[in-house]
């Protein structure tokens, strides 16, 4: 070991407030850790993570000559990034950062402070221990194709298209059936304002058909994606024919089914034709029409959360809109059918969002009745209908005579959801919809880099929602696209051609397809612009001919070593 | 006596309730009696339940579980109703007749309170091979299809269906004994199984057999899904005449000129999803003209014969559910009414004579009008 590369450590035990402070005793820890072998400098600190703390290290690494930093806290998936880049600023090769996590590991799940100190103790010593055995890395780039992809041609679609296209790239607008529009061109009016559809919708879809650098291919679907963030390939399939487009980022707009209230027999839809969905009475509004065979309805009623928040049916989740749907509908029949009695049957009103208690306000202005109770069965008694309720505050199970009842049916994942998922291996929530990267902090992201969700094949959403979540992925997408390069993994394969048998069983197990078979010279080759860094074939190869960078035999093992001592 | 509510919230999961009324709105009974099993989850959470002597409609309830099938939330309302009528039981507070009932099948083996050496007389003549012997096919008789005059035509005929089909049946005899279906739903849990089950299974095991066929739903949905029985098919009668039939083992060359409804029973259609048999198998009947009242399948109105009802008349005798179901069948323009339910089948026959309909519905079973267009 060379002298420039001797282990100079900086440790540094975090307090996190008091989330490791209270169970372990960080003096303690940042005490002993000082004893151990090529640590220069051992220090505790309340927030490793703040401003302050990261100064800490950055002025150490430079003051002391570091060469290598141990951070002591939360777990690495947390603040891994933020430690490497105070270690690189410090002059530190970010490669030779690691993370000891006594927070999730150690104090959050014990109690005997004690034990909990010692075992911090132990959990430093490993990460010091494979900290000195830390080679630098080099960070990459590589250039990106200058454009996007969008899947899917509704409100999400569309918004998302144009921004990117406006940012002066080309996006190819992929849409699986003959038009654009999605969901929303079903619909007539929108709330909370009572907008006729079209006043903004035909715009919209004329602006993206109009747009110089926006291509609409209709009926068209994709089949096939390979690449990585910056570098993707498209293979898309219309009618016959098959292209391949290159992108730099993709974004899944790929929306939601409408919810089939035939698996709720009890409601009676699909039987009478006085029991229809909120999609079918939007038509019927635009028509101005609400005659049940012939007859104009006295009474009409509204049920709600069909096919939402129903464990049963495994679809647990609210579907956002249907109450806002119904309050609008309900306005809209009041409007048409004055005489008419108007009554939405409900198991909670969840009018959130900007003007929506507003909106529910102006509803039962209006003259719409709401009734706390969820609509348990529709039956027929001559020529009218009857909806079973229990009226939960008249505590009373009525049988409601009316003429037109009409299911706010919400939302579900798509049938084809699955297939979308293979294609571009993207997790999936519990109820179905493609899985943000996080809840909170990756909304638009994805657990693949450089694919974006935007609308509810996310999650259902209303259409502010949809358009505000498709910018965002529009303006996530340009961040490559904009930069031109894009970082990629240093912790990456590499084969040592003198051991390599040329077996391929690395090939065959990498699922990115980064190593293949040199034809000259019959050894396997790592394409490290592909690589993910997850060690498969280095486990796999019978040789040992392949090391995983930054997880190398030596670094573990030694790592264990100290924890065992 | 005061309802120990935390017992019961620690038995079953009703935090999950939101009071949305779905069950309460598709109880059946709850148009016609005080029964509000909602509102009963609601006093149960916050800790105020009336006494129990305030809650004589909690008798009301006929387990026919439309609100379990229905809730959105997953929580088993009913099972509040078993519970609480469960605590009934322990302190001995509980309707007369029910407790009669009981009794009768703690030392007759039936609820009826007829002699278990008497179990057997309506298959005399039969010819039925006692399943010791050894059977392919167990027939196992609910006590009403055994003793109830108006119940024995109805197993008598699915015998001969039966045996028309060559199938290898045999019979328990006087050893066969309440299967406590009912028996759970009225609360008396150590009853039913430290008893009924537990006795039951080994003698229904012993017998080798590879299938029970039930001339009831109730004792259908209980062996099946209840008892926990090893090697063994639990299958309604109309399962297995709709299998006969579509293997054409059992061809129909008489015919019956009738124009027939039928009724989903809760215990077959509801709870167990068995909707498209007893149809096939009245379809089959030639000459036969089917047609459906308007709630059928999953929104089938019960007959209010299920959960104890049998043995408790109920708060309300003046409004049954089965007067308005026999009038929905009328109003089909149906002569007969085809049941699949020996508690059915009473239910509805009594109300028919109460409503003076005689002269235009007749209730029948569908094993009955299979063996009449079994012909030759």
């Amino acid at each position: 070991m060379s002298e420039k590369s001797k282990p100079r450590i900086g440790v540094y035990i975090c307090h996190c407030g008091t989330n490791i402070a209270a169970t372990v005793d960080v003096a303690a820890v940042a005490e002993y850790a000082q004893s151990l072998p090529g640590v220069v400098k051992a220090r505790h600190y309340t927030y490793m993570c703040s401003e302050p703390g990261q100064a800490l290290i950055k002025e150490d690494a430079r003051a002391l000559g570091l060469n290598r930093v141990v951070v002591a806290s939360c777990s690495p998936r947390m603040h891994e990034p933020t430690f490497r880049g105070a270690a690189q600023e410090g002059g530190v090769n970010p490669y030779r950062t690691e993370m000891a996590n006594i927070r999730e590991q150690c104090s959050w799940v014990h109690h005997d402070r004690d034990a909990a100190t010692a075992k911090a103790k132990s959990l430093v010593a490993s990460a010091v221990a494979k900290a000195t055995h830390l080679d630098p890395l080099e960070e990459r780039e590589v250039g990106v194709q200058p454009g996007a992809v969008v899947i899917g041609g509704g409100v999400a679609g569309m918004m998302a298209a144009l921004d990117v296209a406006d940012a002066g790239f080309p996006v190819t607008l992929v849409e699986k059936s003959d038009r654009l529009g999605g969901h929303a061109a079903g619909l007539n009016r929108t709330f909370p304002d009572l907008e006729p559809t079209a006043e903004w919708l035909t715009p919209l879809i004329e602006r993206v058909q109009s747009h110089p650098r926006v291509t609409v291919l209709l009926g068209a679907q994709v089949e096939e994606v390979t690449g990585f963030v910056g570098n993707f390939e498209l293979t898309v399939a219309q009618g016959e024919e098959r292209q391949k487009i290159g992108a730099g980022a993709i974004i899944i707009a790929t929306g939601y089914d409408i919810f089939d209230p035939r698996r709720k027999p009890e409601l009676g839809y699909g039987r009478y034709p006085g029991v229809v969905t909120t999609w079918e009475l939007e038509q019927r509004v635009a028509a101005g029409d609400l005659t049940v065979a012939g007859r104009t309805p006295k009474d009409v009623a509204f049920v709600k959360c069909v096919g939402s928040r129903d464990v049963q049916l495994g679809n647990a989740y609210c579907s956002r809109v249907c109450c806002m749907v119904a309050a609008k509908q309900a306005q809209l029949v009041k409007q048409l059918l004055p005489e008419a009695r108007v009554n939405v049957f409900y198991m909670d009103v969840r009018t959130f969002g900007k003007r929506g208690e507003e909106f529910y306000d102006e509803a039962r202005r209006a003259g719409v009745l709401y009734r706390r109770g969820n609509v348990s069965e529709v039956y027929a008694r001559g020529e009218r209908l009857v909806v079973r309720v229990e009226d939960t505050f008249l505590r009373r199970t009525v049988e409601h005579e009316t003429d037109l009842v009409v299911l706010a049916v919400g939302m579900e994942p798509r049938l084809d959801a699955g297939a979308i998922s293979a294609l571009l291996k993207l997790p999936r929530s519990a109820d179905g919809f493609f899985l943000e990267a996080h809840p909170k902090l990756g909304p638009v992201d994805t657990a693949t880099s450089g694919v974006f969700l935007a609308g509810c094949c996310q999650a259902p959403k209303d259409i502010p929602d949809t358009v505000a979540q498709a910018k965002a992925a529009a303006s996530s997408a340009l961040i490559p696209l904009l930069r031109g390069t894009v970082p990629i993994e240093s912790a990456t394969a590499v084969v040592d051609a003198e051991l390599c048998a040329g077996c391929g069983m690395c090939v065959e197990v990498c699922p990115y397809g980064a190593p293949a078979l040199d034809p000259l010279w019959g050894v396997s080759r790592v394409n490290a612009v592909l690589c993910k860094g997850c060690g498969a074939c280095a486990v796999t190869c019978p040789s040992k001919a392949i090391r995983l960078q930054h997880f190398t035999p030596v670094q573990i093992l030694a790592q264990v070593d100290a924890l065992v001592e | 006596m005061r309802v120990d509510d935390r017992q019961l919230l620690s038995e079953l999961d009703l935090f999950g309730c939101i009071q949305c009324g779905k069950c309460t709105g598709g109880c059946p009974v709850s148009i016609t009696t005080p029964l509000n099993i909602r509102y009963l989850i609601y006093e149960t959470l916050v800790g105020a339940l009336p006494e129990a002597e305030h809650m004589e409609e909690l008798w009301d309830c006929t387990c026919c579980f439309t609100c379990v099938e229905r809730c959105p939330k997953d929580v088993r309302p009913a099972e509040l109703i078993i519970g609480i009528r469960g605590q009934m039981v322990e302190s001995g507070k509980i309707p007369g007749t029910i407790s009669t009932a009981l009794t009768g099948i703690f030392r007759q083996g039936n609820p009826l309170g007829f002699a278990r050496d008497d179990r057997a007389a309506w298959a005399e003549g039969l010819d039925l091979k006692p399943a010791q012997e050894g059977c392919d096919t167990l027939l196992f008789t609910c006590c009403t299809s055994a003793y109830d005059l108006q119940a024995q035509p109805a197993a008598r005929a699915l015998v001969r269906v039966l045996k028309a089909a060559g199938v290898d049946l045999g019979h328990l005899g006087t050893e066969e004994t309440c299967c406590g279906n009912e028996v759970r739903r009225v609360g008396e849990k150590a009853m039913f199984e430290e008893m009924l089950v537990e006795e039951g299974r080994a003698l229904l095991e012993s017998v080798g057999a590879r299938r029970i066929v039930t001339t009831s739903p109730h004792c259908f949905n209980t062996l099946k899904n209840e008892y926990g029985l090893h090697g063994i098919e639990v299958r309604h009668y109309t399962q297995v005449l709709a299998g006969l039939l579509q293997e054409g083992r059992l061809t129909l060359s008489g015919s019956l000129d009738k124009t027939v409804t039928y009724h989903d029973p809760c215990f077959l259609g509801k709870q167990n999803k068995v909707f498209e048999e007893p149809r096939a198998v009245l379809r089959a009947i030639p000459g036969l003209n089917f047609v459906e009242m308007d709630r059928n399948r999953e929104r089938s109105l019960c007959c209010e014969g299920g959960g104890g009802r049998m043995w408790f008349e109920g708060t309300n005798t003046e409004d049954r559910l089965a007067f308005r179901r026999v009038q929905e069948a009328v109003d089909t323009g149906a002569e007969i009414l085809a049941v699949a339910c020996p508690f059915c089948l009473a239910m509805f026959s009594d109300a028919v004579k109460v409503k003076g309909l005689e002269e235009r519905l007749k209730v029948m079973d569908i094993a009955e009008l299979v063996a009449q267009a079994l012909g030759g």
